[in-house]
């Protein structure tokens, strides 16, 4: 019933192009083994973060108003003390519940002003009083569990009474005024411009910041702070435009960076739809210290598994750095290993939104077959991941003319191709923030392309063997290859030796370092106990 | 198209016949669609010296019902430009791709160019330093790790002076940049002055390109504060990295010896 072209008997009818199998195996088993000395490294320590994020999941939230400009979250003051006092080898959760009862305190923020008023003392409890300190705290972290549990089933709920946008790829906008108050009135615009997810990107240099800030703020640089007030109005906001629109509107902030363990609670705590959430970005982009970033990673990961987030990934940034087409390799192996390590902490295929980049240089002749081979290559290679499909911007040169027709071509592979999750791109990238009407052109480059070439791939079947096919081959094989000296390597040598982007991060190097603790004999952590506990049962408690 | 002929001193933009000053503009205005809408672009486009001009496309951003119209308007513009008045402000140093600097660090240095970055005294703030410094950079821009003739190392916040100048020493260091945000009381003048009296101190006039980056500095200071050069507000890393190889590969004068 099908024409001779599409897929032989045998073959997967979504294969639309034939992937040597053997080396798709390989590939997957070698990311197996490049991260699983990383995984155990994760599960053997802990950071200062992890730790404060049990406390904001117990709902310990504010910041201490009496030191410097009010802007030292009480969860830091609080793991800080513990830290000094008794060091947070054994968790924050045993000495804080412990003296939690000892000390009476009514609530962690009367236990965190008592830290502020050097009152507060904590010690590591033993026998009865352990487990006592174990129980209350496995109760608090339950509470925060089930608000997150919760927020899930709401976001079904509307999901399933509003509806969800009526195709696929869904459209990404950004909005960042750094205004919040700004940001909404322009998330809503931009929703009811065809938008059906808006991410808010964080002020500069977030990422980099130990702590996450308090409040609505209204002043960020070239972005807007991601704080857990922030989120909740937006996500308000969205609510009720999804409503006027009968379509859900899904909001994306950033986790990546020092406080991943932290943000990533918050936004399940705030129902956030999609977190940016990378297992290398921070080492690599940010010279964030690679045992920091993978142990944070691990926590921020199994969080959202937990509240159903899809996560977007950061390999468009390997492109902006690296030649598109000599290292197109180096974003499948990223993705690879994304894709391992989002799966032993729990995240599901449907929510690995695995990122990838139109960055060829256009002057490069056959620049568009390539990118469809490399775009068909993610495509198959993660069949039940809502990939991402991120805009170029490396060649995008201030010619807005010219830039508008690659976002065309841009947007034409993204529905060739079976993308997921499509970032708008805008021709003034590089040029300016964009105006009101350059997100109104973009948005109707979008339409038009999904409009008139969305239905095409039906009848787009790449010859075997020709060129799109083979190129796709060639780039998993040179994969393979990165993997296997990887392996060889150790991924964390791999990672000091400058193997990914230019480069070279050692392991005990880059910020956040002091930060990571070895766990001791007797480590409690009741959220990731719970959570372990969960794995594999959905969400339900 | 190129003319080997006389450029004349005055010009007027070129649409599709010599002198016909055709321009084409677009923007946005906080109105409706409409006739009145159009009328108001076309009272803008005159404003801006298009006459006669055409509004060739009005569109309501968002839909017919919207608050805000984009216009598309071409127009003839009255203005000329006489080429004798223009002035052009030069940087004494030309903005490098960061290919070009990578092969002029190459074939005028024939090693890398060690760079040095940090936050001084009480400053936390690394945000500068590591927009300029990060591959991750800013506005679009990589930052110095991104060069591959670069070795690049950031100390990160809180260093002090004696570290730094130890550290500078150590890495042979070529370029020292410091990154100051924290203005309470002058701190940042005051931590400059320090840094330059140290570097002098200790290494005389061997001592690093020493390169200081703020909000709150006046570019124009650097001399009077001891340092080579002093970055503003939205500074790239494509301007830090094309000032270092200019002033690193180019021929020292003999300005700073006498």
């Amino acid at each position: 019933m099908t024409p001779a072209r599409s897929a032989p008997a045998g073959t997967d009818p979504r294969e639309v192009i034939h992937l040597d199998r053997r080396l798709v195996r390989r590939a997957r088993s070698l990311a197996l083994r490049a991260a699983a000395p990383v995984i155990s490294l994760a599960k053997e320590r802990t950071t200062v973060s992890v730790e404060r994020a049990v406390l904001r999941l117990a709902g310990l939230s504010g910041a201490d108003p009496t030191t410097g400009d009010g802007d030292i979250p009480w969860v830091n003051r609080v793991v800080d003390a513990v830290r000094d006092q008794v060091g947070l080898e054994h968790g924050v959760a045993l000495p804080v519940w412990h003296a939690m009862r000892v000390h009476g305190h009514a609530s962690l923020v009367d236990l965190a002003e008592a830290v502020t008023a050097g009152t507060a003392r904590f010690e590591i409890p033993t026998g009865a009083a352990a487990v006592r300190a174990h129980n209350a705290a496995t109760r608090a972290a339950k509470a925060g569990l089930r608000q997150i549990d919760r927020n899930r089933a709401i976001r079904d709920r509307l999901i399933r009474n509003i509806g969800d946008p009526p195709r696929r790829p869904w459209v990404y906008l950004i909005v960042a005024t750094g205004d919040i108050y700004e940001d909404i009135p322009q998330a809503q615009a931009a929703a009811r411009a065809g938008a059906d997810v808006i991410a808010v990107i964080r002020s500069t240099g977030q990422s980099l910041l130990d702590f996450v800030p308090e409040g609505a703020t209204r002043q960020g640089y070239a972005g807007t702070y991601a704080t857990q007030e922030n989120f909740r109005l937006m996500r308000a906001a969205l609510d009720e435009v999804s409503r006027e629109l009968g379509r859900y509107v899904r909001l994306t902030n950033y986790a990546s960076g020092l406080c991943m363990p932290e943000i990533a609670t918050l936004a399940g705590l705030e129902r956030l739809d999609m977190m940016l959430n990378d297992s290398m970005y921070g080492i690599l982009f940010r010279d964030i210290n690679p045992q920091r970033t993978f142990v944070d990673q691990r926590f921020s990961r199994m969080i959202h598994a937990r509240a159903g987030i899809i996560i977007n990934t950061g390999e468009d940034n390997y492109l902006t750095t690296a030649d598109a087409v000599d290292d197109a390799h180096t974003v499948t192996v990223s993705q690879l290993l994304n894709e391992t390590f989002a799966h032993e902490a729990g995240l599901e295929d449907w929510q690995l939104g695995l990122g990838h980049a139109f960055e060829i240089n256009p002057d490069l002749p056959e620049s568009l077959r390539l990118e469809l081979a490399h775009a068909l290559l993610a495509r198959q290679l993660f069949p039940n991941a809502p990939l991402k499909w991120m805009p170029p911007t490396k060649h995008m040169t201030g010619d807005i003319f010219r830039g508008y027709l690659l976002d065309g071509f841009f947007n034409l592979v993204g529905a060739l191709t079976g993308q997921g999750i499509l970032l708008v791109g805008m021709m003034t990238e590089a040029v300016v923030t964009p105006f009101l009407s350059d997100r109104d052109l973009a948005l109707q480059n979008v339409r038009y392309v999904l409009g008139a070439a969305g239905g095409l791939t039906e009848d787009f079947h790449p010859p075997r063997g020709g060129f799109i096919e083979s190129r796709a081959n060639q780039v998993l094989a040179e994969a393979v290859g990165l993997l296997e000296r990887i392996t060889e390597d150790g991924l964390l040598n791999a990672i000091a030796d400058g193997t990914f982007g230019i480069t070279k991060r050692p392991a005990d190097r880059g910020k956040g370092l002091d930060g990571v603790v070895v766990k001791a004999e007797g480590y409690d952590n009741p959220a990731v106990t719970l959570m372990e506990a969960d794995l594999g049962r959905g969400a339900a408690p | 198209m190129r003319q080997e002929t006389e450029q004349p001193s005055v010009i007027r933009p070129y649409g599709d016949t010599t002198g016909d000053g055709m321009v084409q503009v677009s923007f946005t205005l906080p109105i409706s669609p409409g006739p009145k809408a159009e009328g108001a672009a076309l009272q803008l486009a005159g404003r801006m010296g298009l006459d006669p001009a055409m509004v060739v496309h009005a569109n309501g951003l968002g839909g017919l019902d919207s608050a805000y119209t984009f216009f598309v308007v071409y127009g003839r513009v009255g203005h000329l430009v006489e080429l004798d008045k223009v002035v052009v402000r030069e940087r004494e140093y030309p903005l490098l791709a960061a290919k070009e600097a990578n092969l002029v660090i190459k074939r005028t240095l024939r090693r890398k160019l060690v760079v040095l970055g940090a936050c001084i005294g009480t400053d936390a703030h690394t945000v500068g330093i590591d927009a300029i410094l990060n591959v991750k950079g800013f506005a679009g821009e990589k930052g110095l790790e991104y060069y591959r003739e670069m070795k690049v190392s950031n100390l990160g916040a809180q260093v002090t002076v004696p570290e730094l100048v130890s550290q500078a020493r150590k890495d042979r260091a070529d370029a020292v940049l410091v990154s100051q945000v924290v203005t309470q009381r002058d701190a940042h003048l005051r931590n400059t002055r320090e840094l330059a009296a140290a570097f002098r101190e200790a290494m005389g006039d061997n001592r690093p390109l020493l390169v200081i980056g703020g909000p709150r500095f006046d570019p124009l200071m650097a001399e009077e504060l001891g340092v080579d050069r002093i970055f503003g507000r939205g500074t790239t890393p494509g301007e830090v990295a094309s000032y270092l190889v200019h002033a690193l590969t180019t021929i020292k004068e003999p300005v700073r010896a006498r």
